[in-house]
C-alpha cells in the first residue's frame, strides 16, 4: 500500500493544519488529506478507516466538504469491534443530519445494535438515535426503545426515555406506547433516569391530553413527594451545585409540575405547600439557586391562581431586578414580562427599575426592558415615560435606536392626551432619529396635524425651527416641507400664536430659502426632492412675490436623470408660466385628510404597528381601558338614552347584533374608567366583527376628532349580522362571476379521447370538480372499462365510480372526480393516470401524463 | 407497465424533494427542543466543537456560526451572558479562550443553561486535568463523547459528575482493551510469519 496516505496520524494531521500560517496553506493541508483520505476509501482500506473518520470529522468541522465519507460511517458502525462503533457513530452524527436519505440505510445496524449483548454498543445506538431520528426511523425503532427503558441498567434507560422524547417529537401518535414505561420511570432513585423520565412525562403531557390528565390524576402527589425529598435533602456531593442538590432535578420536576397544574384547581391546590417551600427557602446568592427560583416563579405564574404564592413570586422578581448580576436582571425582565398578564399593578411598581434598565450598557437587557416599559405604557403615565425614552434617545447607541424610535413613536401616538402632546413629542423624536421613523408612522403625523386646524401654524413654526437644527434627518425635513407647502402664510404672518410660543420673524424668502435647501441637500432621496418640489409649486401660489425664484429652483430639476424628478419639474413649470389664472385654485390646501381611514388602512396592512404589541394577550393590561373608551361614545350614538350608557346599553347593542352572549354581562361597560376584563372582552369580540372597527378604536387618537369614524364603525358592525339577506346577495353576486375554465382534452389515442371539464366552488377555491369524458373512437365496444389516476402528495384525489364501465362504439361515458390542490395558487394541478378496458376480451391498457390543466387551477 | 412505475417513481421523488424544501424552510420550527445546538468557539473565532440538534443545512451551519460568533466575540465581558438572535436566545459563557454556546427557545431557563454549560466545563476540567483549548483541539472526539453522555436530542441526560466520568472511562477502557488485543494478535501473526 502507497506510504503517502498511509504516514499520516490524527495528531499530525491538526498539528500541519494548526501550522498553516494562511488560509490558502491550511487549504492545500486540508486537500492533501482529503485526496489521501479518497484514495484509502477507494482502496477500502480497513486498518485506516477508523483514523481517517477521525480526520473527516476535524476537517467537517473546519467547514470543508465531507460528504464523500458519510459512507465510511456506516461501514464503521457494521463492523463488530466497540472502538469501530464508537468513532462510526460520532461521525454519524456529525456529518450527517436526519434529511439525509443515507441515514434510511443505517436503521437496520441501529436496530441490531440496539439488541446488543453489550450495554455500552445499546448506549451508543440510542445516542444517535436519539440525536439525529428521522419519522421513519421513529415508526420502526418504537418498540426497541420502549423495551429499553425498563432495561436492568440505569444508565440505558436514561438514554432510551431520551430517545422516546425525540421520538415522539418526531410522530407525536406514538406517545400512547410510551405513557405507561414513563410513569414508572418517575419512581426510580437513580437522578440521571429520574430527570430523564420527569421529561419524558413533561413531553408526553404536551402533546396528549389524555396522558396529561392520566398523570395529572395518578402522579401529582408522588412528583410533589419527589420535589420534598430532594428539596430537603441533606448534602450529597454527587450531585451538589454551590450547596443545592441537583439543580437541574429541581428545575425539571418544577416545569412537569407547571404543565400538570394549569388550568386544573385540584392539582395545584396539591403542590401549593412545595411551591412555597422552593420559593421561601431556596439560596439566591449563587447561579444554581437563582435558576430554581426563576423555575419556580413560572410555575406559580401558570398555576391556577393563588394569592399569597403569587406575592411570593413577585417579590422574587422585583429582588431579581435589584440583583446586582445582568444575568439575573435579564431573566427578570423576562419574567416580568409573563407576570404582566397576572398582575400588571404589581409589575407596574418596578416601572422606575425597568426605565433604568432601557439605559443599560448592554443591549440584551435594554431590548428587554424597553419592550416591557412599551407594554407597562398607560395614559396615566405616558407623558413621564415619554419624556425619559425620548431625552434618553439623545444618548443611547446608534444600534439601538431604531427600535427605540419605533417604541415611543408608537406609545406617543396611541396614548397621547391632547394633539399639541403628540406634535410636540413626535418633533423631538423626529429632530432626535427621524431617519429611525418608519413612513407609516410619519404619514400619521401629518394626517393629525392637518385635522388640527387651530394647531397648524404653531406646528408649521415649530417644524421651520426645527428644521435649523437638525436637518440631517429625512423625515423631519419630508414633514416640515410638507408643512411648509401646505402653510406657508401661517408661518410668515405668525398666525394662530399660542400663548406659550416665542413669536418668530419668517419672511417669505426665508421659506423658500428652505425649501431650497432641501433640495439641494446631499441626503436628500428623490421623495424629499418631490415633496420639496410641490411645496415649492404651493410657495409660488402664496408668494407671488417669491415666484420667478420659484420658477427657477424647479427649472433646474428639469435635466435631472431621475424621471419623476424631472417629469414634476417640467410640469410644475409650465404650470407657472403658462397658467397663471388656474395656479391658485389648483394648488389649493389638501383638504383635510381622514384619520379613520387612514387608521383603518393602515391597521389593515400594518397590524402590529397600530395594536399595541405582537402578543395580543399581553397587550390587554393597558389596552382595556384604551378599548372601552371609545365604546362608550359607540354606544352613545346607538342608543338614545345617552346620559346613562350602562349596562343596559350594551345588551341593547346584544340585541341588536342578535349575538347570544353566555356571559350575562353585569357590568360590561361603566361610565368609569375600569370596566371589568370580562366585559371588556365581550366588546372587543363584538368589535371585531367589523374588521375596521378595532383598530379605529386603537388609534383613539386619531379619531377624536373624526365625525364618522364611530358612524362607520357602528354601521360595519350593525350591517353584517342584521342584513344576511344583503350577505347573500355579496355571494350570489359572486357566483355570477365564477371564472369558466376552458375543458382540456387530457388525453388521445387512436382508440380513445378523454376530455377534462372544470368547475369550482367559490368558496373552496383549492378544490376543483373535474368531469372526465371517455369517448370511445372505434367501431368496436369497450368493456371493463377502468379509468385510475395518481397524484403528487400535494393534491388530494377523490374519484366517483364512472357513469358506465363499457363503451358502446363512437359511444361517450363520463365519470366525475374532485382534486383539492393544496398549493393552490402555487403549483398547478398534474395528474398520471392509466385507463384499462377490453376489446373483444382482450386487455388493452393506456397510460399518460396530464401536465395541460390550466395553470390556475 | 414498467413506464408507469418509473414514472410514478418520478412523482415520489418530486414528492421527496418538496418535503425536504418545507424542512430547509423551518429548521426547528416543527416541535419543541431544549437546546438547539452547542457550539464551542475560540477568541480568534475558530470552531473547536459543533453539535446541532435541530436539522441545519451545511450552508445555514456556517452562516450560524459565521453571525453568532461575530455578536457574541464582540460583547464586554461585564455584560449578560445571554444574547438574543433570530427568536432564539443564545446563552454563551467564556472560560479561558473559549466561548461555549448553546441556543435556546425564547421561553426556556437561561440561568440552567449557564449551569449546563458549566457542568460540561467541570467534566471536562475532571476528565483531562485542568482541560485547556489545546486538549479540545487534539482530543475532539473526546469532547463529543463527553457531550453525548451529558445531553441527547438536546435535553439534559445526567446531573452527576461521577456518573459521566465513569461511563467514560468504562468505555475508554474497551477501546484500550481493542488496541491491545489487536496488538497481540498482529504479534502473534507476525511471530508465526517469521
Amino acid at each position: 500500500m502507497d506510504t503517502f496516505f498511509s504516514g499520516t496520524r490524527l495528531s499530525d494531521m491538526i498539528r500541519a493544519i494548526r501550522a498553516s500560517k494562511t488560509a490558502a496553506e491550511e487549504r492545500a493541508v486540508v486537500r492533501k488529506e482529503c485526496a489521501a483520505i479518497r484514495a484509502s476509501i477507494n482502496e477500502n482500506e480497513q486498518d485506516y478507516r477508523h483514523r481517517d473518520l477521525a480526520k473527516l470529522m476535524f476537517i467537517h468541522m473546519l467547514g470543508y466538504p465531507t460528504h464523500f465519507g458519510q459512507m465510511e460511517c456506516l461501514k464503521l458502525i457494521a463492523s463488530t469491534g466497540f472502538p469501530e462503533k464508537r468513532i462510526g457513530y460520532l461521525g454519524l452524527m456529525l456529518l450527517l443530519d436526519e434529511r439525509q436519505e443515507v441515514l434510511m440505510l443505517v436503521t437496520n445496524s441501529l436496530k441490531q445494535d440496539l439488541n446488543h449483548t453489550n450495554q455500552y454498543i445499546v448506549g451508543l445506538a440510542l445516542c444517535a438515535l436519539g440525536n439525529i431520528c428521522s419519522a421513519e426511523m421513529a415508526r420502526d425503532l418504537a418498540p426497541e426503545v420502549e423495551r429499553l427503558l425498563q432495561f436492568r441498567d440505569p444508565n440505558i434507560r436514561k438514554k432510551a426515555a431520551l430517545c422516546a422524547i425525540r421520538i415522539i417529537r418526531k410522530v407525536p401518535d406514538l406517545s400512547e406506547n410510551f405513557t405507561n414505561p414513563a410513569a414508572s420511570l418517575l419512581k426510580e432513585k437513580h437522578h440521571g433516569v429520574l430527570i430523564t423520565g420527569v421529561h419524558l412525562c413533561t413531553e408526553i403531557c404536551i402533546v396528549s391530553p389524555e396522558a396529561l390528565e392520566y398523570f395529572r390524576k395518578k402522579c401529582t402527589e408522588g412528583l410533589v413527594k419527589t420535589l420534598r425529598g430532594i428539596a430537603n435533602s441533606p448534602y450529597s456531593p454527587e450531585y451538589d451545585v454551590a450547596g443545592i442538590t441537583d439543580p437541574f432535578l429541581h428545575i425539571r420536576l418544577l416545569k412537569l409540575l407547571r404543565i400538570l397544574g394549569q388550568g386544573d384547581a385540584e392539582a395545584s391546590d396539591r403542590m401549593n405547600d412545595i411551591l412555597a417551600q422552593v420559593a421561601s427557602k431556596t439560596e439566591s446568592n449563587k447561579n444554581a439557586g437563582n435558576a430554581i427560583l426563576y423555575e419556580c416563579v413560572q410555575t406559580i405564574m401558570s398555576i391556577e391562581e393563588n394569592g399569597g404564592l403569587r406575592v411570593l413570586a413577585i417579590n422574587i422578581l422585583g429582588k431579581f431586578l435589584s440583583n446586582r448580576d445582568n444575568n439575573i436582571r435579564y431573566v427578570a425582565l423576562n419574567m416580568l414580562m409573563r407576570a404582566l398578564t397576572v398582575d400588571s399593578k404589581a409589575v407596574q411598581r418596578h416601572r422606575a427599575t425597568i426605565l433604568e434598565c432601557v439605559k443599560d450598557s448592554d443591549a440584551s437587557i435594554q431590548k428587554r426592558a424597553l419592550e416591557l416599559i412599551y407594554l407597562l405604557v398607560n395614559e396615566n403615565n405616558v407623558k413621564p415615560l415619554a419624556k425619559e425614552l425620548i431625552e434618553y434617545l439623545e444618548v443611547s447607541e446608534q444600534d439601538f435606536k431604531g427600535d427605540l424610535t419605533a417604541k415611543i413613536c408608537s406609545i406617543v401616538e396611541k396614548f397621547a392626551p391632547e394633539k399639541i402632546w403628540y406634535i410636540d413629542q413626535m418633533l423631538k423624536v423626529l429632530s432626535e432619529a427621524g431617519n429611525y421613523v418608519k413612513e407609516d408612522v410619519w404619514h400619521a403625523l401629518i394626517v393629525v396635524i392637518t385635522n388640527a386646524p387651530d394647531l397648524h401654524g404653531y406646528t408649521v413654526r415649530a417644524l421651520y425651527r426645527a428644521l435649523h437644527t437638525s436637518c440631517e434627518q429625512e423625515t423631519l425635513v419630508r414633514v416640515a416641507i410638507w408643512c411648509i407647502g401646505e402653510y406657508a402664510d401661517l408661518l410668515v404672518n405668525n398666525n394662530g400664536m399660542l400663548e406659550l410660543e416665542e413669536p418668530i420673524t419668517v419672511t417669505e424668502s426665508d421659506a423658500v430659502d428652505v425649501v431650497e435647501t432641501a433640495i439641494k441637500h446631499h441626503t436628500s432621496d428623490v421623495t424629499t426632492k418631490a415633496m420639496a418640489l410641490i411645496a415649492l409649486l404651493k410657495i409660488s401660489s402664496r408668494f407671488p412675490s417669491c415666484s420667478e425664484r420659484v420658477k427657477s429652483i424647479i427649472g433646474q430639476n428639469k435635466g435631472s436623470f431621475v424621471l419623476e424628478l424631472q417629469q414634476r419639474s417640467m410640469e410644475f413649470s409650465s404650470v407657472i408660466q403658462k397658467h397663471q389664472n388656474i395656479r391658485s385654485s389648483l394648488v389649493e390646501r389638501m383638504p383635510v385628510l381622514d384619520e379613520a381611514t387612514f387608521s383603518g388602512r393602515r391597521a389593515g396592512s400594518l397590524p402590529t404597528a397600530v395594536s399595541t404589541s405582537g402578543k395580543s394577550s399581553l397587550s390587554i393590561p393597558n389596552g382595556v381601558v384604551k378599548a372601552a373608551a371609545p365604546l362608550v361614545d359607540l354606544l352613545d350614538l346607538s342608543s338614545d338614552d345617552a346620559p346613562a350608557p350602562t349596562s343596559s346599553s350594551a345588551n341593547f347593542l346584544q340585541d341588536l347584533l342578535g349575538v347570544d352572549l353566555t356571559q350575562p354581562s353585569p357590568h360590561p361597560v361603566s361610565g368609569t374608567m375600569q370596566p371589568s376584563k370580562a366585559g371588556a372582552d365581550i366588546l372587543l369580540d363584538l368589535l371585531s366583527v367589523g374588521s375596521p372597527a378595532p383598530s379605529s378604536i386603537n388609534g383613539d387618537l386619531l379619531s377624536v376628532h373624526a365625525k364618522n369614524a364611530p358612524v362607520a364603525t357602528n354601521d360595519t358592525i350593525l350591517s353584517s349580522p342584521t342584513a344576511p339577506s344583503s350577505m347573500m346577495d355579496l355571494l350570489d353576486g359572486f357566483e355570477d362571476k365564477v371564472p369558466i375554465y376552458p375543458s382540456i382534452v387530457a388525453f388521445e389515442s387512436s382508440t380513445l379521447k378523454i376530455e377534462f371539464n372544470f368547475t369550482k366552488q367559490p368558496e373552496n377555491p383549492q378544490a376543483t370538480d373535474i368531469v372526465a369524458s371517455f369517448t370511445n373512437l372505434t367501431p368496436n365496444v369497450f368493456t371493463d372499462f377502468l379509468f385510475q389516476a395518481a397524484v403528487p402528495k400535494f393534491l388530494q384525489l377523490h374519484l366517483d365510480p364512472s357513469s358506465s364501465n363499457s363503451l358502446t362504439a363512437n359511444g361517450n361515458i363520463k365519470q366525475t372526480m374532485r382534486v383539492t390542490n393544496s398549493q393552490h395558487g402555487k403549483k398547478p394541478m398534474v395528474m398520471r393516470m392509466r385507463v384499462g378496458y377490453k376489446i373483444d376480451g382482450k386487455d388493452m391498457l393506456e397510460e399518460g401524463q396530464i401536465n395541460n390543466f390550466p395553470r390556475e387551477l | 407497465r414498467k413506464l408507469f412505475f418509473s414514472s410514478l417513481l418520478r412523482i415520489g421523488s418530486f414528492i421527496s424533494f418538496f418535503w425536504s424544501f418545507v424542512l430547509r424552510c423551518a429548521p426547528s420550527l416543527n416541535y419543541e427542543i431544549m437546546i438547539h445546538f452547542v457550539l464551542l468557539v475560540s477568541r480568534q473565532g475558530k470552531v473547536r466543537l459543533t453539535k446541532w440538534y435541530s436539522p441545519y443545512t451545511q450552508k445555514e451551519r456556517s452562516k450560524v456560526i459565521r453571525e453568532l460568533s461575530g455578536v457574541i466575540l464582540n460583547r464586554g465581558p461585564k455584560l449578560c451572558n445571554f444574547v438574543e438572535w433570530r427568536g432564539y436566545k443564545v446563552v454563551y459563557k467564556r472560560y479561558a479562550s473559549l466561548y461555549f454556546c448553546m441556543c435556546i427557545d425564547q421561553e426556556d431557563n437561561e440561568l440552567e443553561v449557564l449551569e449546563i454549560i458549566h457542568h460540561y466545563v467541570e467534566i471536562l476540567d475532571r476528565y483531562f486535568g485542568s482541560v485547556c483549548e489545546l486538549d479540545l483541539i487534539f482530543n475532539f472526539h473526546k469532547a463529543y463523547y463527553i457531550l453525548d453522555e451529558l445531553l441527547i436530542a438536546g435535553e439534559l441526560q445526567e446531573s452527576s459528575k461521577k456518573t459521566v466520568a465513569r461511563i467514560i472511562s468504562a468505555q475508554d477502557q474497551m477501546v484500550e482493551a481493542a488496541k491491545e488485543e489487536a496488538g497481540s494478535i498482529s504479534n502473534i501473526i507476525a511471530q508465526a510469519t517469521k
